[in-house]
């Protein structure tokens, strides 16, 4: 395209002048820009007020387009499901009638897992009160563009959200509460590079973390190294410890075995649930808030404005 | 001309208004930087950055509209929502505006297919930049994450243009009567 004349300033000082401070402006941006940065990454919890507000502002835009997503996302869904209903329904019948007696056999054990706790004088109030969710709300948007994950839901400090609270839908774990603000929060999903979870393997108790891989899917990684024992299926469910987590939350399955570890697929995809669940932090519903991780102290109320990000240092806790 | 078409609309005697010439710019580009966060919710990066896209286009469309430093304001909104850390959109947007005050200095005559290209390498760059940004001491699958992101930003990268031609059109559109 031509140079445009209007932006050659001629003999104008005026002008000459004013290019000069456009371009003086532009340099102190990049270095203004540059301080904030290096200040928002040496202080995580800066700026959680401003972002807390600009969330606020779009909720409104946010939840009107959350409630047309999930039927949009379920087109290609319902297409193929035409073609595969026949065998579909076969397999579900045959997996219902599996699943009515697994069930009684639940209740049964269930009903032994409380005597012999009894019999254990163990605390029993975490599953009367502990479960209880603290609220439920609308996952409104998340940063699709940005390399790091998260997700804002549309209850915020009003509901009694606090920093640190697990969130979930009801297919799995999906992330937790970083910030919040008055009407909206925050959520680190599970995917997030820097979002380190507990867990272990459903069937055996295999210790182990899942951490976020940044394309949307998980390194499953082991506490005690040696031969790898995982088996792409193998599922994950969250062990409690480090104290956010509510034990046997479902979290992932492995897809592909690597040679220390696994990458697995979460088990409840954030883009398909539009209502979650927030739920109390564990070690503060399990009324045993001095065993939560140091860094969370926020999740207690008692929140010393210093601390650093409630990152999850867990690793310290369990080993 | 789809606006100005939609009804015979008198020309003559007629202005643009001063207030939507100045203020559709910015907007536009604050538009975009809220839309990239709300149509899904995404587990892994691919959306193009629509925000920083944004700024582009009005800056190849109308060089000389946006001030060298705007990148610092509009930056600061975009940090708002990307969730990236704070500060990576005013520094990078601030470079990207003196990067292409630079390529014009140097290449006053360009082909839209060079204005295309420039596009793309600055793209590049600022996802490159910015996953950096967001992964300060950790290693994370890069290339496999940005690659899809950055083709698609490239492909979008004229039709957002063409958006921003419509809202330019409705920046100057004369609708305010001189009596």
């Amino acid at each position: 395209m031509a140079p445009p004349n209007t932006r050659r300033t001629g003999f104008s000082k005026r002008a000459q002048y004013g290019t000069f401070f456009g371009y003086l402006a532009a340099m102190a941006g990049v270095l203004v820009g540059a301080a904030v940065l290096l200040f928002s990454i040496l202080n995580k919890d800066a700026f959680t007020g401003v972002r807390g507000m600009a969330s606020d502002v779009v909720a409104p835009a946010g939840m009107a387009v959350s409630a047309g997503r999930e039927g949009v996302h379920d087109v290609g869904t319902t297409i193929y499901g035409w073609f595969t209903w026949g065998s579909t329904n076969a397999r579900m019948k045959r997996e219902l009638e599996l699943a009515r007696v697994r069930l009684v056999e639940a209740r049964a054990i269930e009903e032994e897992n409380g005597r012999l706790k009894a019999l254990l004088a163990m605390r029993q109030d975490m599953t009367a009160k502990g479960l209880q969710p603290v609220t439920s709300a609308r996952l409104i948007n998340s940063t699709a563009s940005s390399m790091r994950r998260f997700a804002t839901i549309s209850a915020g400090r009003d509901k009694g959200v606090v920093t640190g609270m697990p969130v979930r839908s009801p297919l799995g774990l999906i992330g937790r509460v970083l910030e919040t603000g008055e009407h909206t929060a925050r959520v680190l999903l599970i995917t997030d590079p820097e979002s380190v979870v507990p867990v272990r393997r459903a069937n055996d108790g295999l210790a182990a973390f899942v951490q976020g891989h940044g394309d949307g899917t998980l390194l499953v990684r082991l506490i005690s190294l040696g031969i790898n024992p995982l088996k792409p299926g193998d599922v994950f469910v969250t062990s409690g410890s480090g104290g956010l987590y509510h034990p046997n939350t479902a979290v992932a399955a492995v897809m592909r075995v690597t040679r220390d570890g696994a990458v697995a697929r979460v088990l409840s995809d954030p883009s398909t649930s539009e209502f979650v669940m927030v739920e109390p932090v564990f070690a503060v519903a399990a009324g045993m808030p001095q065993a939560l991780v140091p860094v969370s102290d926020a999740a207690l109320g008692t929140a010393p404005k210093t601390k650093a990000k409630p990152k999850p240092d867990q690793r310290e806790a369990t080993d | 001309m789809p606006l100005a078409s939609a009804k015979p609309m008198q020309k003559i005697n007629r202005a643009p208004s001063p207030l939507l010439a100045r203020t559709v710019p910015p907007l536009a580009i604050i538009l975009g930087s809220v839309l990239q966060t709300l149509p899904l919710i995404a587990s892994a990066p691919i959306l193009p950055p629509l925000g920083f896209l944004f700024l582009l286009a009005w800056r190849q469309l109308r060089p000389g509209l946006l001030p060298v430093w705007a990148g610092l304001p509009l930056g600061l909104v975009d940090d708002l929502f990307s969730g990236q850390p704070m500060g990576s959109a005013m520094l990078l947007w601030s470079l990207a505006m003196l990067f292409l005050e630079a390529i014009e200095r140097r290449f006053p005559w360009r082909s839209y297919l060079m204005d295309w290209f420039v596009a793309a390498g600055v793209i590049l760059g600022y996802l490159l930049l910015g996953s950096v940004v967001a992964h300060v001491g950790k290693h994370g699958p890069i290339a496999t994450v940005l690659t899809p992101q950055l083709l698609l930003s490239v492909l979008v990268f004229p039709l957002a243009e063409r958006f921003i031609a419509t809202c330019d059109r409705f920046r100057l559109w004369r609708f305010r009567a001189i009596s």
